[in-house]
């Protein structure tokens, strides 16, 4: 029970980490790329956003701009990392999200030269385009308290007692601190720390110079002075919009939104958007229509969802997701459990391999179905399934074969052709431990479902996510209490039903 | 019927049955006995065809167990019973007993009329027929898979040590029943035990065993006067009562 809900949200939540994760399971991912793409034919179009709070509110606004022009446009917001947009993109199943340069220039073209003429050259040949950067660079950057008299990093060599805290990702990557000192020569010996700490520290005086990323929400509300790369040491990671060519195409209304919003926001502004989203608390919908309000004239209606409606969505979602995949494991878990207890060699095999799949890493194997499955809830479903296989299996396989010899041996002495002895006495005194497997699969299930939000499944990982983007305790609760209180439910039916069943024998 | 020719088994380096020839007579028990690990109970799982000779043949009405075309249907023609009854857990008695009638889709009527009989054949009394086993003492367990084993009405009665978990009160009363059973039905009956009185008790024929090979077969009178070697003789004696001294 405990362990449904642990993982999900082990992925770091910081901006930089959010546009360069997924690196370790690139082979996975290269191959999924290459799975033919079906580009979608739908009339509205598809806009996508990863789960942080700028790129959601980029995508409110891209979608408020072109609901704003008639066109019918759909969210899929906070999806789970780089890879999974880009697949979708190439899939065909998202048509525009907002990306950085630095993200595509590393991680997805790295074989296009480091201009914007080079990403695109590449990018077109994939039919995807890319925009005029929106007009804010969202790097790495360094800030601390205002009103000291220091611009630049620069300056900083000339104050060797001031106090750097930075996180531990920056100490350790190669472009962060090292790349820093070296190339500004920092006489500095950095603390490292939790980065919502190091706003505290910055605060209460004990740190002088933290990380940050320049549009963090966070420099506004502490009044931070953010230092000039006078150098250009970091990267540079320009936001644009990524869009599929042939929808473009089709709905020109995306061309007038992407052509639309070119230099539009600075870093100030895409500040103060976090900063209401993050801080004040305002839905990204209403920040995204008044921007494109006060861009076009046009009144984009933002629609509200009430705690209730979202709840009860969410639960909708999350019971189709553990019904049908469940449901279909237990269909063919059975069976595949039947011939291992009755086939050593392919019981061997068919153990073997339930048992890999379990091995891969969810966010992984909810890539590799994006390709296949587009995002949503099939690919989650899939997923789900997959994972619910081996308990199941395992299980019959168990009660198949442990047991008891007299019995086995009496059932097949009284003449019963092996189907009828496994359908009037195996399965039956199996069935305990069958119920078991079910139930554990079921359990994990419920637990896992919650990561079917990173590739817009929804369920109560939506609200999870959310809450943990936005440090919402409360939108997390609203996810995880009911996650928690299903897997109870569940675990409760099964052990009901596990009451009216045959105890396993002696 | 059954018959053994040059019949051997081995589990892993362990021999379980030497080569070794053996027929049974109709109508007639022959009595499998011998000290533990001797190959009484692999024989019978042999004649069952639970596990297949390393070589020589099992035969069954003279053709090979495993080329008959129906292994199963072979099954349905004995009945057979283990030391603990071999109940599956999960059916109550009756439905034990008329599993494999149900099976065949006998009537709902002839399964009880038959069931009735052989309640009344080994004497349990009815109301128990709708017990689970768990709910039965040992005793009853052994009368409902005597039962079991009857149903069909076999040719051939299989029972390895079926009496050996029982008290020696319910054991003697039991031993009694079986008897008039075997006689009555007149069955080809062959039953393993260890216990030399049961065997005597039961017996037309005893094959005394020893590593797998047959050391004597004969009458209780035959193995008693003119035994084979000392052994037998050694064997009857550590078996005797001390009330018989």
């Amino acid at each position: 029970m405990m362990g449904t809900l642990h993982v999900p949200w082990a992925i770091p939540a910081r901006r930089l980490s959010a546009r360069a994760g997924f690196g370790h399971c690139s082979l996975v991912l290269v191959a999924a790329l290459f799975v033919p793409s079906s580009a979608a034919a739908s009339p509205g179009v598809t806009v996508g956003s990863k789960k942080f709070t700028e790129s959601v509110i980029l995508g409110e606004i891209v979608t408020a701009h072109l609901r704003a022009h008639g066109r019918e446009a759909r969210h899929r917001r906070e999806l789970g990392g780089t890879r999974v947009l880009w697949n979708a993109l190439l899939g065909g199943h998202v048509h525009v999200y907002p990306e950085y340069t630095g993200t595509l220039r590393q991680e997805l073209l790295p074989d296009a030269g480091p201009a914007l003429e080079g990403l695109r050259a590449a990018a077109e040949e994939l039919g995807v385009g890319i925009s005029d950067p929106i007009g804010f660079n969202n790097t790495y950057a360094l800030g601390m308290d205002g009103g000291r008299e220091i611009w630049t990093i620069s300056d900083l060599a000339d104050h060797p007692n001031l106090v750097f805290g930075f996180s531990n990702e920056f100490l350790d990557r190669a472009d962060g601190w090292p790349a820093l000192r070296s190339t500004y020569g920092l006489p500095q010996t950095p603390r490292g720390l939790d980065h919502d700490l190091a706003y505290r520290g910055l605060e209460a005086g004990d740190i002088d110079v933290i990380d940050l990323y320049s549009t963090d929400a966070e420099i506004a509300h502490y009044q931070l002075t953010v230092l000039e790369d006078d150098r250009g040491m970091f990267p540079e990671y320009q936001a644009v919009l990524v869009y599929r060519l042939d929808v473009a195409a089709v709905a020109p209304e995306l061309l007038g939104a992407v052509a639309g919003l070119a230099g539009t926001i600075d870093e100030a502004a895409m500040i103060r958007m976090n900063s209401r989203v993050k801080l004040s608390k305002l839905s990204e919908a209403s920040v995204a229509a008044k921007f494109v309000k006060g861009l076009t004239g046009e009144v984009v209606e933002v629609e509200a969802e009430t705690r209730w409606t979202r709840f009860t969505r969410n639960t909708r979602d999350h019971l189709v997701l553990v019904a049908v995949s469940l449901g279909a494991a237990i269909l063919v878990s059975i069976p595949l459990g039947i011939v291992a207890a009755r086939r050593r060699r392919t019981g061997a095999v068919i153990l073997g391999t339930v048992g890999i799949i379990q091995t891969i890493p969810s966010l992984a194997l909810l890539v590799f179905m994006i390709p296949l499955l587009g995002i949503g809830g099939p690919p989650a479903i899939v997923a789900l399934f997959l994972y619910s296989l081996l308990p199941i299996v395992r299980n019959t396989h168990a009660g198949l074969t442990d047991l008891p010899p007299h019995i086995r041996e009496s059932a097949a002495a009284t003449g019963l052709p092996s189907g009828a002895r496994l359908r009037l006495v195996e399965l039956p005194m199996a069935s305990r431990t069958i119920l078991a497997g079910i139930k554990t699969a079921a359990v994990i299930n419920v637990g896992t479902a919650t990561l079917g939000a990173l590739i817009g499944a929804g369920g109560y990982g939506a609200p999870i996510l959310t809450g943990i983007r936005l440090d919402e305790v409360g939108l997390i609760l609203e996810g995880a209490v009911p996650a928690a209180g299903l897997a109870l439910v569940v675990q409760g039916l099964f052990e009901l039903v596990e009451r009216r069943l045959p105890r396993p024998p002696r | 019927m059954i018959e053994l020719r040059g019949v051997s088994k081995s589990f892993d380096d362990e021999v379980a049955v030497q080569p070794l020839d053996l027929s049974l007579h109709s109508g007639k028990t022959t009595v499998l006995i011998g000290p533990s690990g001797c190959g009484k109970s692999t024989l019978l799982r042999l004649m069952l065809g639970l596990t297949a000779p390393d070589a020589g043949e099992v035969l069954f009405d003279g053709t090979p167990f495993f080329e008959h075309e129906d292994v199963d249907a072979l099954r349905r023609r004995l009945g057979y019973v283990v030391q603990r009854g071999g109940l599956f857990p999960h059916l109550t008695a009756s439905e034990n007993v008329s599993l494999v009638g149900k099976w065949q889709g006998r009537s709902e009527e002839d399964l009880l009329e038959r069931l009735i009989e052989l309640a009344g054949v080994a004497h349990l009394p009815v109301e128990l027929l709708g017990k689970k086993p768990d709910e039965l003492s040992g005793g009853q367990r052994q009368r409902v898979a005597l039962m079991r084993a009857l149903f069909l009405d076999p040719e051939v009665l299989l029972l390895d040590e079926p009496l050996g978990a029982l008290d020696p009160m319910i054991r003697a009363g039991l031993q009694k029943d079986l008897r008039k059973v075997f006689r009555d039905l007149g069955k080809t009956v062959v039953m393993v035990t260890h216990d030399m009185g049961e065997a005597a008790f039961f017996a037309d024929e005893i094959v005394l065993m020893r590593d797998g090979a047959v050391v004597q077969a004969g009458t209780f009178v035959e193995l008693t006067q003119s035994p084979a070697e000392p052994w037998v003789t050694e064997f009857i004696a550590a078996q005797r009562s001390p009330l018989d001294a």
